[in-house]
């Protein structure tokens, strides 16, 4: 019998749609997969097992009586531990939600639910999903399969490692400067950020409001396609949710899938390329431009100057709205209370010393970072300045769309990088969202799809941004190349990475 | 400095305090907005719910959650601008207030900072003589409300001192309206009039609008009253103080007229005024200080993310422009119009809180000066003495319109009406009835009438004799013993055409 973990979801929901298999089968072959990797690669938090396999028993029961269901309905499925689960513990990776239970779903975790995906667990992610490597996890490091002693990128390191371990088919990630494309990269896995507003983040715990996107992290195109229609669309619950209907993913991604890519117009980022990024990554992107020719698709050089700002500018941005959204983490209504160990026992003083005891270094530092960017006096010269930059950067990206359907860049400027290697110095942490960081500030959808490997046998990323709501252009195209890629290797990119078990 | 301000005990007399300074005010009223659900979820916004019933994860401030807008408050938010004469802005956000307290679950405050949603407008305010002050209005702006915090086992009830506090997030996410003056100048003396005036003309407006029940007893109508003296009109601003939750009409007279002095004497004595907040005590009539506002009060606002602009279409404001009922103001001047009262008995009608009973009684088909006669008449009388509000006397304009009726139809007399009235007010049920229970009517009948005066003319033969002689004022004493002996239910005029026809003079 074939390894129902090697399948891709698309594949699986056939078999299940076809009743060759149930979903009882799947999950099971999963939650057994994750037992027997999950203690090297830690990618995993909490494991719903009972919860996933009575979805599982549910949806063989009404497939058995013929009732018409969700194509993914018994598909199993990783949600990072940064979007809130009813009834299975939520954590965002931090200390001072230790034990919470949700009382509510968020919307996407609703429309999961309701399709009837089996959810396997939460997934590990970098403290309130600040940072590049999960090594901000509160509760331990994920390790990459490719090499169990390199990060799998952040924050959504967890949900990628997952997906690349045969874990789980598909994972929610989500994205506020590239936490869903850099792990994809670094761990040879499709992510796609979705356009600003296109999937709702009601239910997501907040770290940067007007940048943070969830989306899918899967092993193709396409599965991604799928679970993207599923989760996005308008949420009446999110005031910043897109209200037109999305795109066909599912449709662009099989026309993609042909390999015809001809009069489209790529666009090759000028400002992303060039130092900082290592040599086998430019050189994997420059011999997939020549791939995209071949298909068809006229490669043109287009210049975006502001972006050469932007991780500036996003580093104040980010800090400013999280110095905000993390302040209801205080010890009042939920998670870690800690009462201060001298003095009176004030409302003021819990707050503090439940912040002090239940934030790890990385949080804070955000936080005081953007408590000072909004402070009265340098708001202007810091979140202020900061906003300009990202208008520029819009502008940016509004004269490059004239110029070219799509835009491409490395994903990443490196392949995944060893534990510790950049934990005592965030600025080259900061430096790795290089790549990803303008899509956020600009609203505009992004993907990360597998590229190949490095001289030394790591995954390298290639990354397509599209214009605001035309997110289906990014599916065709990545489509297209994931499957010259698959071509010309033989085989998807993951069947060359270690075996685990 | 903060010691002069707490410890100035001595209060200047008002009527010196203002001979020598000029009062500035500035008022900034919260009202909560009658919504059924909250500003930012559909949790209930009803009033006295079991503490924390009514909540959802937004206004917990549970991880995750997401405001949404509530689209009834901003209508409401439009009417109150639009009363106010305010201009509507076009497009207006909403803000991050940042600082940490538990009765703000979210440790913000989503409130309206720099872009209000109404702006630049003015209210003209009555006082009881008459006098109308203009007060402009610099902008009203919508936020949410707080929980309620509970301090136990204080002596004060406040948080110093508190063994422990409950928090109530019912209130957490309740719409407000916040509306703010600009400086009020000129009310001189006057000031702590202008003062109540104005806030009362607005609880008004916000119960004819219908945004709110506006009770100041609930909390749904809160001032702070900025107060700052200025040794002459044309003297730059002083230092301001300003009282918070001052949460009645006569408080806020009260509150302005303790602040006046106090700071007179502040003055006088050579110090400065400090610029705090300040805490109304309701049973002493003073104020003492609060938090001292420093450069520290930095709430690092900044637009809410979560939100996206509110740009009410212009059509819409237009919309409900049309739909606003008509002001307190203009109704007065309409309904002055209407029944020809003059100015003092218009204002004694306001005054007395009888307008709507008049209205109601005129609309019953009673006249505006019978309508009047009644509620400013007998029943204001009746109110003072048991102290109480006319509208809670137990009779409805329908009973004064019934027994004006009765005397209108020559039923009852006034004398009678007033036995009538005594009925209805003691329970026992409309004008009709308490007539026919106490057998009040008129007598009309000829034949029990001659009776009663045949006895009258026998048991005074004197008063016979004299009116036979052609003096007839005497007539009178037999009139009043008939009038006894029927108990007053005989047409007195009736009496008299019978006793001097018996008489055969």
């Amino acid at each position: 019998m074939t390894d129902l973990t090697r399948l891709s979801a698309a594949q699986l929901a056939d078999a299940l749609t076809a009743r060759e298999v149930s979903s009882a089968e799947v999950t099971r072959a999963h939650l057994d997969r994750i037992e027997a990797t999950d203690d090297k690669l830690h990618a995993f938090l909490h494991v719903s097992a009972d919860d996933a396999l009575a979805t599982a028993g549910d949806v063989d029961q009404r497939r058995a009586s013929g009732e018409e269901l969700h194509p993914l309905a018994g598909v199993p499925i990783a949600v990072k531990d940064v979007v809130v689960t009813k009834g299975i513990p939520t954590t965002a990776g931090s200390k001072i939600l230790e034990g919470w239970v949700p009382p509510y779903d968020a919307t996407l975790v609703e429309r999961i639910r309701a399709a009837r995906l089996p959810i396997l667990g939460k997934t590990n992610m970098d403290e309130f999903a600040m940072g590049s490597s999960t090594e901000h996890s509160a509760f331990g490091n994920t390790r990459n399969p490719w090499d169990l002693e390199r990060i799998p990128g952040g924050s959504g390191g967890g949900s990628a490692a997952a997906v690349a371990a045969f874990e789980a088919p598909l994972a929610i990630g989500t994205d506020t400067g590239g936490s869903i494309r850099q792990p994809g990269a670094v761990t040879g896995t499709v992510g796609v950020k979705p356009t600003y507003g296109g999937v709702s983040r009601y239910g997501l715990i907040a770290m940067a409001s007007s940048l943070d996107q969830a989306g899918p992290v899967t092993r193709t195109v396409l599965d991604a396609a799928l679970l993207h229609e599923l989760i996005g669309g308008h949420d009446p619950r999110d005031s910043t949710s897109i209200p037109e209907p999305l795109p066909s993913l599912v449709a662009a991604a099989r026309e993609g899938a042909t390999g015809d890519l001809k009069g489209l117009r790529v666009g090759v980022v000028k400002e992303l390329s060039g130092d900082g990024y290592q040599a086998d990554v430019s050189a994997r992107f420059a011999e997939s431009l020549d791939v995209l020719r071949a298909l068809g698709a006229d490669v043109v050089e287009v210049s975006c100057p502001h972006f050469d700002y932007a991780l500036a500018a996003y580093y104040l941005i980010m800090p400013s709205e999280a110095s905000s959204n993390l302040a209801k983490f205080d010890g009042m209504r939920f998670g870690l209370r800690v009462e201060p160990s001298e003095g009176p026992v004030t409302a003021e003083r819990v707050m503090a010393a439940t912040r002090g005891a239940g934030f790890g270094d990385e949080v804070k530092r955000r936080i005081i970072l953007g408590t000072y960017a909004l402070s009265a006096g340098y708001y202007d010269a810091y979140y202020g300045s900061a906003q300009k930059v990202r208008t520029l950067i819009q502008r940016d990206f509004a004269d490059a769309f004239a110029q070219a359907d799509v835009l491409v860049s490395p994903t990443a400027p490196t392949t995944a990088f060893k534990f510790g290697e950049k934990l005592d110095d965030p600025l080259a942490m900061y430096l790795n969202d290089v790549a990803t960081i303008p899509a956020n500030l600009a609203g505009v959808p992004g993907m990360s799809v597998p590229n190949g490997l490095s001289a030394d046998g790591l995954p390298v990323g290639f990354q397509i941004l599209a214009p605001a709501k035309a997110d289906d252009r990014m599916y065709r195209v990545g489509a297209a190349l994931e499957a010259a890629h698959e071509q010309s290797w033989g085989a998807p990119l993951l069947t060359r990475a270690p075996e685990l078990s | 400095m903060t010691a002069v301000s707490t410890m100035t005990a001595e209060l200047v007399d008002y009527a010196e305090a203002v001979r020598r300074y000029d009062p500035v005010l500035g008022i900034e009223v919260h009202v909560e907005l009658g919504t059924r659900t909250k500003m930012f979820c559909a949790a209930e916004a009803s009033f006295g719910a079991e503490p924390n019933s009514q909540t959802t994860p937004v206004s917990l401030g549970l991880p995750g959650a997401l405001p949404v807008l509530n689209r009834t408050a901003v209508e409401y938010a439009i009417r109150i601008g639009l009363a106010l004469n305010c201009q509507i802005a076009e497009t207006c956000r909403f803000a991050r207030k940042n600082y940490f307290y538990p009765d703000v679950p979210k440790n913000f405050q989503t409130s309206q900072y720099d872009e209000p949603i109404a702006f630049e407008g003015w209210l003209d305010v009555e006082l009881e003589d008459g006098t109308v002050h203009r007060v402009e209005i610099e902008r009203a702006h919508m936020e949410e409300d707080a929980g309620k915090n509970t301090h136990v086992g204080g002596a004060t009830g406040r948080i110093h001192g508190a063994e422990y506090s409950l928090v109530d997030y019912n209130r957490a996410g309740i719409p407000l309206v916040e509306i703010v003056t600009k400086p009020i100048l000129g009310a001189g003396e006057r000031a702590p009039e202008v003062a109540r005036a104005y806030v009362q003309a607005l609880r008004d407006i916000f119960r004819t609008l219908g945004v709110s029940e506006a009770r100041m007893e609930r909390g749904n109508v809160r001032a702070d009253v900025n107060v700052s003296l200025r040794p002459s009109p044309d003297a730059p601003l002083g230092t301001r103080t300003e009282t918070k939750n001052v949460n009645s009409f006569r408080s806020v007279e009260r509150a302005v007229r303790h602040e006046i002095s106090r700071q007179a004497a502040v003055l006088d004595s050579g110090a400065t005024v400090v610029q705090e907040t300040r805490h109304w005590h309701e049973d002493t009539g003073t104020t003492t200080a609060g938090r001292v506002k420093s450069d520290a009060d930095d709430y690092r606002y900044f637009p809410e993310p979560d939100l996206v602009p509110v740009a009410p279409s212009r059509d819409w404001v237009e919309e409900i422009r049309a739909g606003l009922p008509e002001l307190p103001q203009e109704r007065r001047r309409r309904l002055q119009a209407e029944w020809g009262y003059a100015d003092a008995e218009m204002r004694d009608a306001v005054n007395a809180g009888a307008l709507d009973l008049i209205e109601a009684t005129v609309a019953a088909g009673t006249s505006p000066a019978g309508a009047r006669k009644w509620w400013m008449g007998e029943l204001a009388r009746r109110a003072k003495q048991d102290e109480v509000a006319l509208s809670d006397l137990s009779i409805t304009p329908e009973h004064i319109s019934q027994l004006q009726g009765l005397v209108d139809s020559g039923r009852i007399n006034d004398k009678l009406a007033r036995q009538v009235l005594e009925g209805v007010l003691a329970g026992e049920g409309s004008p009709d009835e308490v007539v026919s229970a106490r057998g009040l009517e008129v007598v009309s009948d000829d034949g029990p009438l001659l009776a009663a005066i045949d006895d009258a003319l026998a048991a005074q033969p004197d008063v016979v004799e004299k009116v036979r002689g052609g003096n007839l004022g005497p007539v009178g004493a037999i009139i009043g013993a008939v009038m006894k002996a029927t108990r007053g239910q005989a047409d007195a005029k009736r009496v008299r055409e019978l006793v001097l026809e018996r008489i055969g003079s």
